[in-house]
């Protein structure tokens, strides 16, 4: 077989559209891309691709694979990971990239193992050492107590990267690349998991991930009333509310609204923060927010060492008289 | 452990332990053998726990017992210290699970809270080539399938899969139960069984290594905070809103 060459990353689709994580993936990917001197390919998986090809291109990648089969049009695990095994085989590329998003949480340790190689997984930053066209991945482990740099010793090196680690480049619809279709044949008895239902338990209103202010509510609320007010707060802003994993645990809100290392990561431009402490992993959620409020009654709280303005004191009166006077200043 | 206890070597690439702070069973971990125990809580079941490193603190690694496992298999190794590798340890936990008499379920946690690597479970199901449902926060077993709600960024779905299968929890399952008195009695009178590479069916490229650690190190934040202050806490809120106001945050 020919050597490996080249940067594949693992495209997602919203619809019949480039996922915003994929434009990200792009960002990433030409980077490395640029350091290996090689191409950058993206693989599109769905039942037929349209659209999601030319912006592809547009975006960065010089090469789109458009693997198709009917049953790629829903997002299954294993028909996903038995179409990208079969690519990654045919096409040899020497990095992979996937988002860490919930379907490439499953996909790239799986990918990975199935191809019997290593992942770099959770990545912050991914780079090449160009004499040895070695993938260097910064990825926080402990936590995010600490960061590892890793590199992966076989090919293809495969790496997972943090959703919103990266900004997807701007488009550039003069861009030239090749959609080369990629057809795969399933079969259905592959799906060995079958979803029986699915419950929804988000917050109303805007999306947490997609939120340009964000107000979430730790353990020292107390209980689920208070967050009533940081929902009140929030909606005046436009914003949505998020939680610690402590109040999460605690039962006072579905785990759909936490932030942090095992739930989402948002990079909103002002995240207040309410009654929470600060820790590693909840940082590891929202490292990305352009501007941290911090409200807490103790002032050696770790998260006065990541805010950009705090008040210490008793959420129960600072936040009635923020959110009056935010109501004030919003309707004058 | 506290963040102010966090230490590393940077040189050797580890980080180091404090010196009194005992090590705990990983919070995941605790979550996956309360799903155990739950199942068996409701049908008949046998509860094996195992787990592989080149050291154990045996009476930590016996608290699973205590809660009501069954059974003990520790793989110890002194080549077993490669913690950031799942590759390697997922080869091991697979051989050793082939070698026990048969399974019907394998319950993991979500990630390890060292390397966070979120990996091993996922390849042991690859190498076993069974069903694998990850992030469960229920998980049920009837009639020959495992019937898991598995957590998803808007809700959560039910998801369910033919036996034999592995099913990842996490701490939404809810909190592990504590061991009881009987317990802990039962679980001093049993003694784990331990097994070392040379009694694991591997060959050398399933314990070669695939990730390398280049570097480690503590990253430094240099964020200033100012702290908004008026004279109670809530002049101290309203200075906030104008202040986010001058900053035109708001
Ligand atoms: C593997 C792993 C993954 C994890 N993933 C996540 C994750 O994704 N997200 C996450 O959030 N956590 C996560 N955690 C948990 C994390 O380590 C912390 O335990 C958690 O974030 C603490 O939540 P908290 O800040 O609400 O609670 P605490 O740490 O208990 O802090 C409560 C804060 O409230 C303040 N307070 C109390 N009363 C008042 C009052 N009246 N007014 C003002 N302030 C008050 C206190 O001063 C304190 O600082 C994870 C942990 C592990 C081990
Ligand atoms: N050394 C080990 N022994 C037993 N189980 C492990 C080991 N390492 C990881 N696991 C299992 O795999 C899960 C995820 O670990 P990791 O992939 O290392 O983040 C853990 O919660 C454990 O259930």
């Amino acid at each position: 077989m020919a050597d490996a060459t080249g940067v594949l990353v693992v495209g997602q689709m919203s619809g019949d559209a480039l996922d915003s994580t994929a434009a990200e993936l792009l960002a990433a990917g030409r980077s490395v891309a640029g350091g290996l001197g090689e191409e950058l390919s993206i693989a599109l998986l769905s039942d037929s691709i349209d659209t999601a090809g030319q912006q592809a291109i547009a975006h960065g990648a010089d090469r789109v694979f458009a693997v198709t089969s009917p049953l790629l049009a829903d997002y299954h695990a294993d028909l996903y990971l038995a179409a990208l095994d079969a690519l990654c085989r045919d096409a040899n590329p020497r990095v992979v990239l996937v988002a860490r998003t919930a379907e490439g949480r499953e996909l790239a340790p799986r990918l990975a193992f199935r191809l019997g190689v290593g992942l770099a997984q959770d990545c912050l930053e991914v780079s090449v050492d160009e004499s040895s066209k070695t993938l260097l991945a910064n990825r926080p482990v402990y936590g995010g107590n600490a960061i590892a740099v890793v590199s992966c010793e076989r090919t293809p090196q495969i790496a997972a990267v943090r959703p919103k680690a990266y900004e997807p480049t701007e488009a550039d619809s003069s861009r030239q690349g090749q959609v080369i279709s990629f057809p795969v044949e399933l079969d259905a008895s592959l799906a060995k998991t079958r979803v029986v239902e699915t419950v929804r338990e988000e917050s109303e209103g805007v999306k947490l991930e997609e939120a340009r202010v964000v107000v979430s509510g730790g353990r020292g609320l107390g209980g689920p009333d208070p967050f009533a007010g940081l929902e009140d707060l929030a909606k005046l802003l436009g914003g949505a509310v998020g939680a610690s994993r402590a109040a999460v645990d605690s039962g006072w809100v579905p785990a759909s609204y936490q932030v942090g290392l095992t739930g989402k990561a948002i990079t909103p431009d002002l995240y207040i923060t309410v009654a929470i402490s600060g820790a590693s992993q909840h940082m590891a959620g929202c490292s990305g927010a352009k501007c941290i409020v911090a409200i807490n009654k103790d002032a050696d709280a770790n998260i006065f060492k990541e805010a950009r303005y705090g008040v210490v004191g008793d959420w129960e009166t600072v936040i009635p008289a923020l959110t009056e006077a935010v109501r004030e200043l919003v309707d004058s | 452990m506290p963040m102010a206890a966090f230490r590393i070597d940077g040189d050797a690439r580890r980080v180091v332990p404090p010196a009194n702070i005992p090590p705990v069973v990983n919070g995941f971990d605790e979550n996956a053998v309360e799903a155990a125990l739950r199942i068996k809580d409701k049908q008949e079941a046998t509860v094996t726990v195992i787990s592989t490193g080149s050291e154990f603190a045996l009476d930590v690694m016996k608290k699973p017992l205590s809660m009501g496992a069954d059974e003990l298999v520790l793989l110890q190794d002194d080549s077993f210290d490669n913690t950031i590798d799942s590759f390697v340890t997922a080869q091991l936990l697979a051989a050793a699970i082939r070698k026990l008499e048969g399974f019907d379920l394998i319950i993991c946690g979500r990630q390890a809270s060292d390397w966070d690597n979120a990996q091993v479970p996922l390849g042991v199901a690859e190498i076993l080539g069974v069903s694998c449902i990850s992030l469960g926060k229920k998980v049920d077993v009837a009639d020959g399938k495992a019937v898991v709600e598995r957590i998803v960024p808007d809700g959560y779905q039910v998801v369910e899969a033919e036996l034999p299968a592995l099913v990842t929890v996490s701490n939404e399952l809810g909190q592990p139960r504590y061991p009881t008195l009987r317990g802990i009695m039962a679980a001093t009178r049993k003694r784990p069984t331990v097994w070392s590479k040379s009694d694991l069916d591997m060959d050398e490229s399933q314990s070669e290594s695939r990730i390398s650690l280049r570097q480690l190190f503590i990253p430094v934040s240099d964020q200033e905070c100012e702290i908004v202050e008026g004279d109670d806490a809530a002049e101290s809120g309203r200075l906030l809103a104008l202040k986010l106001r001058e900053a035109k945050i708001i």
